[in-house]
């Protein structure tokens, strides 16, 4: 699989706090290609997050290596990461992570923008709509409901067209109903853009709508299935 | 221009949702800023108006002056230059004994005989209008007004001087060269130059100054002049004096009194920094979760950090631009508050260099001190947009922040320099100040560290609440001691400096010691004087002998060619010295104002050469050391003398000192009067007493200290007024940091309240939390900022004036308790929404 997306090899985490060692993620190795829909699946506190964080970039790893694209993440200063993370990156939070002082079409605009984008309005409220947000534009994050709040956020990931999108526990601060109307938008975007798709879950349901499903148990990986 | 766009956008939309907090730290700022664009717009103003007044303050284009009347060269001087189409005027003024038969009052006052049309320029305004032109016209006076209340008399009574009498035809209402503080010794009396003769006050020993003013015409210019003819009337020892000159010093002197006004409005501004500093803290605090979802979303590091820097730079000039408009508003203040200590009227004006500063400076220092804690903001990791980050991400102190750090001091320094326009002040001002905020951090630190490691677990309820508030995550006790402390160090510094100036005046008129200097007394009047103060029966202390001379000689240089230097624009440094006149005395005891310190004191007799002891600061000016010889022309007599010892010399004591002082021997047989000093602690008997030697001894002039001492307590009070003036916009600024920093808290505090509430506390129990977290706050800071206030004053005290140095407890105590009452009232005036609103109110809104 040598047009994998993203790979990553022998990843090893190991949190120094005072004089505690605290190793989460153990010796991790797996490939993805590019348009899969991908479900990392494991109980709390199994290193899922974790894993997350260090396939986009946000952290490093204390061995091993990330490679998106080709390109090993370890080897880029922060700040090159973060202008990959602005070309090819999206993401969907547990907990919506909208700004507060924005609306919600600004807060979909702020990665278009980032991007130096022109027409970062006209494309965020193209966004709002088709996640079924017209006339909301101008809301508040707190005047929206959790489930509006996550569609924004979702918008504010489709908006640049990411090659890859993660999300973390997207569903878990949502009602059932809710959070599989957001999915399905997930999976719906998914095929429309072709965008690589890596949920983390802990919720089997959940995890049963993708295409492939990898579990982690303390910090190793113990299954890779395909649907 | 799409990165500079999208920050604007980004910025702006950030400060739209905190409008509140932006317009208090724009607020904070402003006040910083008005302080130090009133000092300088008014500096500026003032220069201005000095500029124009110039020539009225002279009264003419040169000005000649002496402490003898002028020679016949100096004469033929002045003809050729009145020959040459020039205006000229005279004034002999000298010190005497008013007396005012009808009051039976007598008063020290400065005569000024006048002759010709004075002044040259402006005007003398009188009150009736037509008094000054009708001076001339007989044996009238005008006087100044504070005389009249003074002697108990009235426009129309009669006057006497010496032995004339006179009529009071009008007083003054303005005149030139009437800067407040030169006429501190006495009241002006204006008298027609022909009736001098008549007061019989110029005998042997007078301290007459005699004085010449022109008006050039057009085509003679009077700096040229001054420097051609310079050299040759310095050897007359005629001073000259042109408005160019004259504008140079006053400017020099307004300059330095407006630069330490200048320095208190500093300390404002940079208190507003802090406040601004902190202000950022808890902003980035607030945002730290949407600076990581940014960073996911692609932002760089140093994007966010130029779109926080960005933020405070639009509030930095908001408020600098605000600030400047209130200090040109505020400037009109000043004028009113220095009052007579003002030599000219200040034209209110706009001051487009103090407009520059007051932007520039505020813009700059707002922003250099937020951007240490936005600096933080690249070290947010990305990561804590998905979970809690257990490593410390708290970045190295790199080289931004050592830049930063660099670029801080050299801020406050040079501004201080600028300011004071002096290196080595500016230098310690901005050390001082650094190091009153370090040690104010310091004991801030401690303070928590304290509570941390030993909480006082015994205490009620509602104080441990209150004190786990000072030191629980997200506290702000360091801001809020930098806050009150400083105010408090300025107010207490500023306070103690003051009492121990005007207690250093006032212990001069304490107990046992003299208070009433008669002086011009002539050797064959003595024993009249002592029978005066025997029948009153009054102690008496001297006489002390009084010889003037002059410098004819220094180690057989003489003087024509020691003041004859190349030719030069400005007199010599040490002309002065070398011209004046010199009233020495002899004695072979040291007194105790006095002590030696180089050579060994004269004791016995000594004839030719006499032996002397200089002064050590006059003995630098003159540049003579021990062993060095003085020719002294003492009434047209030489006399010669050898330094043997240098005196450093207490002048701020009122006691009798001399420049220079003889070995007895030499000066006895020369010319000389006599003082006495006498104390009359009563101050009717006082007023008798000089009212008797008026009349018996009319040229014996009697200077009352406790009248000096108010006018010197009049002129330091005035000062202060100012200073303190100035230094209410630091507490200003305190007040809106302690406001500022409470805001900032408030929601964590509101909830926290609702939530004990829900749990049973009541209202005044949460009351009681916010007074026990206050009080505590308030108490430390104000304490810290006492001891150092006193530390700093005693300082000033020591090395600076060279003064005694005591602590006011009482006073202090209550300036201490006020500021720690001020600070619990502001913390409880911010609390009161916290109880006011209903538990479910508050959470609902979560």
């Amino acid at each position: 699989m040598s047009d994998a997306i993203l790979r990553c090899q022998s990843l090893s985490r190991t949190y120094h706090s005072g004089s505690h060692n605290l190793t989460v993620l153990k010796d991790i190795t797996f490939d993805v290609s590019p348009g899969e829909f991908l479900a990392i699946l494991g109980p709390s506190g199994s290193g899922k997050t974790t894993l997350l964080g260090l396939l986009a970039g946000l952290d490093l790893p204390s061995s091993g290596t990330v490679h998106l694209e080709g390109q090993s993440l370890g080897a880029m200063t922060e700040d090159q990461r973060a202008r990959l993370r602005v070309e090819k990156i999206g993401f969907v939070f547990q907990s919506f992570q909208l700004m507060p002082t924005l609306t919600a079409q600004e807060n979909v605009q702020v990665p278009l923008e980032l991007k130096g984008q022109p027409d970062a309005a006209i494309r965020a409220r193209d966004l709002l709509s088709r996640v079924g947000l017209s006339g909301r534009e101008h809301h508040y994050p707190i005047q929206l409901s959790g489930g509006e709040q996550q569609r924004v956020a979702l918008a504010r990931a489709f908006s640049t067209r990411p090659k890859i999108l993660f999300a973390d526990e997207p569903t878990g601060n949502l009602d059932a109903g809710t959070g599989a109307t957001i999915i399905e938008l997930m999976a719906g975007l998914n095929n429309d853009q072709g965008t690589t798709l890596i949920l983390v879950t802990h919720d089997l349901e959940l995890a049963s709508r993708s295409r492939r499903t990898i579990r982690l148990t303390d910090g190793r990986l113990s299954g890779d299935t395909a649907a | 221009m799409t990165e500079l766009a999208f920050l604007f956008r980004m910025a702006g939309r950030e400060l739209r949702a905190a409008r509140g907090r932006a317009a208090l730290l724009a607020g904070t700022v402003a006040v910083g800023v008005s302080a130090l664009v009133a000092n300088a717009s008014f500096t500026e103003n003032l220069r201005s108006s000095v500029d124009d007044q110039a020539r009225t303050l002279l009264g003419a284009d040169l000005a000649f002056s002496s402490r003898q009347p002028f020679s016949q060269s100096t004469e033929a001087v002045l003809d050729t230059l009145a020959g040459q189409g020039a205006e000229l005027s005279r004034l002999t003024s000298f010190a005497a004994m008013a007396y005012a038969p009808k009051g039976r009052s007598t008063r020290l006052v400065q005569v000024a005989a006048v002759s010709g049309r004075y002044p040259l320029y402006g005007e003398i305004a009188t009150d009736p209008p037509a008094a000054w032109s009708a001076l001339q016209a007989g044996a009238n006076v005008v006087v100044d007004p504070s005389l009249l209340p003074a002697l108990e008399t009235r426009p129309g009574d009669t006057l006497a001087l010496g032995e004339a009498r006179f009529l009071i035809s009008g007083t003054i209402r303005s005149a030139p060269n009437q800067v407040g503080f030169r006429f501190a010794l006495g009241p002006r009396v204006y008298i027609p130059a022909r009736q001098l003769q008549a007061t019989g006050l110029l005998g042997f020993g007078a301290r007459v100054q005699y004085e010449a003013y022109a008006r050039l015409p057009p085509g003679i210019s009077a700096q040229t002049w001054a420097r051609r003819h310079r050299s040759q009337l310095t050897a007359e020892r005629v001073r000259i004096r042109t408005v160019a000159e004259d504008q140079r010093n006053l400017d020099e002197v307004l300059s330095r009194l407006a630069g330490y006004l200048g320095l208190v409005a500093l300390m404002a501004l940079l208190l507003a920094g802090i406040g601004a500093a902190s202000a950022a803290v808890v902003q980035i605090r607030q945002r730290t979760e949407s600076i990581a979802v940014l960073k996911c979303l692609g932002a760089t590091g140093g994007r966010v950090f130029r779109l926080y820097l960005l933020e405070s730079a639009l509030m930095a000039l908001a408020g600098s631009l605000v600030g400047t408009l209130l200090g040109i508003a505020l400037q009109q203040l000043l004028p009113r508050l220095l009052g007579t200590l003002l030599p000219v009227q200040v034209v209110p004006g706009i001051s487009w260099s103090a407009v520059a500063l007051g932007i520039g400076v505020g813009f700059w220092i707002t922003l250099i001190f937020t951007s240490f804690p936005l600096l933080t903001v690249r070290a947010i990791s990305p990561l804590r947009a998905l979970r809690r980050v257990y490593e410390s991400e708290r970045p190295a102190h790199d080289l931004r922040w050592g830049g930063a750090t660099v670029a801080l001091a050299a801020s406050i320094v040079l501004l201080s320099v600028h300011q004071v326009g002096s290196w080595r002040q500016g230098v310690m001002f901005a050390g001082g100040a650094g190091l009153t905020l370090l040690l104010l951090g310091g004991s801030a630190w401690g303070l928590t560290r304290t509570l941390r490691r030993r909480f006082p677990e015994r205490m009620p309820y509602v104080w441990r609440q209150g004190l786990a508030n000072l030191y629980r995550p997200a506290n702000q006790t360091t801001t809020l001691i930098l806050g009150i402390g400083f105010g408090a160090f300025l107010l207490g510094t500023l306070y103690l400096m003051q009492h121990n100036l005007l207690q250093q005046l006032r212990t001069t008129g304490g107990s046992g010691r003299p208070n009433l200097v008669l002086f011009d007394i002539q050797s064959d009047q003595m024993t009249s004087v002592q029978q005066e103060l025997q029948s009153a029966g009054l102690p008496l202390f001297g006489p002390t002998s009084i010889v003037p001379m002059r410098i004819a000689a220094i180690n057989g240089r003489p003087i024509t060619t020691l003041l004859r230097r190349p030719a030069n624009d400005e007199e010599p440094e040490d002309a002065w010295a070398l011209r004046r006149e010199y009233r020495s005395t002899y004695r072979d005891t040291l007194v105790p104002s006095e002590r030696v310190v180089e050579g060994t004191w004269q004791r016995g007799r000594s004839e030719v050469p006499a032996l002397i002891s200089v002064e050590q600061d006059l003995a630098r000016e003159l540049g003579v050391k021990i062993g060095d010889q003085i020719v002294w022309d003492v009434q047209g007599v030489s006399i010669a003398s050898r330094v043997t010892s240098l005196r450093a010399v207490d002048w701020a004591r009122f006691e009798l000192n001399f420049f220079v002082v003889f070995a007895p021997g030499a000066l006895e047989r020369a010319p000389q009067t006599l003082v006495v000093l006498t104390r009359i602690p009563e101050p009717l008997a006082r007023g008798r007493f000089q009212r008797q030697i008026a009349e018996r001894l009319p040229n014996v002039s009697i200077l009352d200290l406790s009248v000096l001492q108010e006018a010197l307590e009049h002129l330091v009070g005035r000062v202060a007024l100012a200073i303190r003036f100035m230094a209410l916009f630091s507490v200003a600024v305190g007040v809106l940091v302690l406001v500022g920093a409470l805001a900032t808290s408030r929601f964590q505090r509101i909830r926290e309240a609702a939530l004990l509430r829900t749990l049973g506390a009541t209202r005044s129990q949460i009351l009681r939390v916010v007074l026990a977290e206050y009080l505590s706050l308030g108490l430390l800071a104000t304490a810290v900022a006492m001891v150092l206030a006193t530390l700093a004053a005693w300082a000033l005290a020591r090395f600076v004036f060279e003064g005694s140095f005591t602590i006011p407890v009482a006073a202090m105590s209550a300036l201490g308790a006020g500021i720690v009452a001020l600070t619990v009232a502001v913390g409880l005036a911010n609390s009161l929404d916290v109880v006011r609103r209903t538990p479910l109110e508050i959470l609902r809104e979560e």
